[in-house]
């Protein structure tokens, strides 16, 4: 690392470190190749989308103490979808940032599940189950994905989604066992998010090239259904049987709502390009 | 580790003296967020980890070290990241433990090693004031990632629990 990279700057300004960051994975200088930076731009945006999703409930939870876990879960998807970005720019010489907020919807290939609404308190913790119990399966498989960097960022992630897990099942249990409406609801929500599961664990092209290094996605389906089984019969729920919904996420296809959650999410840098705090 | 050349080691010191912001009783040597220093005449290059992926804490920690090695007479400062091996909280020393328990939080009760095998073990937090066991989690997750929130049933005080990780 030269001067150049040194991004202290004693007068009180800092900058995010997009720099610094290319020293901070493993193999230091290592540079994704381009079907690996779609890979984990797959993973990234699918952190980046529901962080952002997860940040709308700060300040509006049913409990102080639900603010600061959906606070912790945002911050942690986030940290992920840094990392991931920052990897597959480095095939593209783009930063993170300019990952972010520089890509319109077709770009994004994110999954369909994390640009589902979720304002409503029993659709977030249904999206939350199916989703980190995915990541759960998805980070553990990739601790010996054969790309080093990836399995750093797997190394970190497994360790934390494990909480998300945790936190949702929670929730389903309450909800589940609850009163007659918090049942009635949490059930309409878990029916409502199940048709974006399969694209969860969808093999295509990518993952069938990348043997070895992704996750590939329908080996992961047997931890999540038995995770969802296990849950599923201590809250006395039956699977869901909405059909899968037609998706495309990985391939850049997406529903009207990504948009919404793009226009909020990337307006300031747009407006201001360049802003700085 | 604290590095046995001299020169290295005089850095490793000047860097093991920066608080966490978030929980200043600790250092980040305490915390075991610093994993290596070295050495080159008036250049300092300082290696530090990311407890939870997206603490921001870390940037803080890092303009900290710099400010402090540049104070020290370093011209050339570094200060990088690495991801892995991945933090946890056994890298917390015991000096860091006791540290955090006379601050009013619950340090790891626990290696993470322990919690995370095929049959994982449950121990109780004690609480930091008066010590008893006899203690409940109000929410897993608290004012920063790493911490939990409890309550003492005994002398009712809320406390936090730093979480074993």
């Amino acid at each position: 690392m030269s001067s150049e990279h040194d991004l202290l700057d004693l007068h009180g300004e800092v900058s995010l470190d997009e720099t610094v960051l290319d020293v901070e994975l493993p193999g230091s200088g290592r540079v994704a190749t381009p079907e690996v930076a779609e890979y984990a731009m797959r993973l990234g945006d699918d952190s980046l989308i529901l962080s952002q999703q997860l940040a709308w409930w700060v300040s509006r939870s049913p409990e102080l103490e639900e603010d600061l876990a959906l606070g912790n879960l945002a911050l942690d998807l986030l940290g992920h979808a840094r990392a991931l970005l920052h990897f597959a720019g480095t095939a593209s010489n783009r930063s993170e940032d300019d990952l972010a907020f520089w890509r319109d919807e077709p770009e994004f290939l994110n999954c369909w599940l994390v640009e589902q609404p979720g304002t409503d308190f029993g659709d977030m913790i249904a999206r939350q189950l199916y989703f980190s119990i995915y990541q759960v399966q998805l980070y553990t498989a990739l601790l010996t994905s054969a790309d080093e960097s990836l399995a750093a960022i797997a190394a970190k992630a497994e360790r934390e989604v494990r909480y998300h897990q945790d936190h949702a099942v929670q929730w389903i249990l309450r909800l589940a066992g609850g009163t007659e409406e918090s049942r009635e609801r949490i059930l309409i929500a878990l029916n409502d998010m199940w048709p974006y599961v399969d694209e969860l664990f969808t093999d295509d092209d990518l993952t069938d090239r990348l043997d070895g290094i992704a996750a590939r996605p329908s080996s992961l389906r047997a931890g999540f259904d038995e995770t969802i089984n296990a849950v599923f019969a201590e809250a006395g729920i039956e699977i869901p049987t909405a059909k899968p919904a037609m998706t495309g996420g990985r391939q850049g296809r997406h529903s009207t709502l990504l948009g919404y959650i793009l226009a909020e999410l990337q307006w300031l840098p747009r407006r201001h390009p360049g802003a700085k705090w | 580790m604290r590095p046995s050349d001299e020169a290295s080691a005089r850095v490793w010191d000047l860097a093991a003296t920066i608080l966490d912001p978030e929980v200043p009783a600790l250092t980040i040597e305490d915390l075991g967020v610093l994993r290596e220093a070295h050495a080159n005449g008036n250049t300092a290059h300082v290696v530090l980890t990311p407890t939870y992926s997206g603490c921001p804490a870390i940037d803080q920690m890092r303009d900290d070290v710099a400010s402090a090695l540049r104070e020290a007479g370093y011209d050339d400062v570094q200060v990088s990241y690495t991801l892995s091996p991945a933090w946890t909280t056994d890298w917390m020393t015991d000096a860091g433990k006791r540290k955090l328990e006379d601050y009013g939080i619950a340090p790891p009760m626990a290696r993470s090693s322990e919690v995370r095998g095929p049959i994982p073990v449950t121990l109780g937090v004690k609480c930091p004031r008066c010590h008893s066991l006899h203690t409940r989690e109000i929410s897993k997750f608290g004012s920063t990632s790493c911490k939990a929130l409890y309550q003492c049933q005994k002398c009712q005080e809320p406390f936090d629990y730093f979480k074993i990780h």
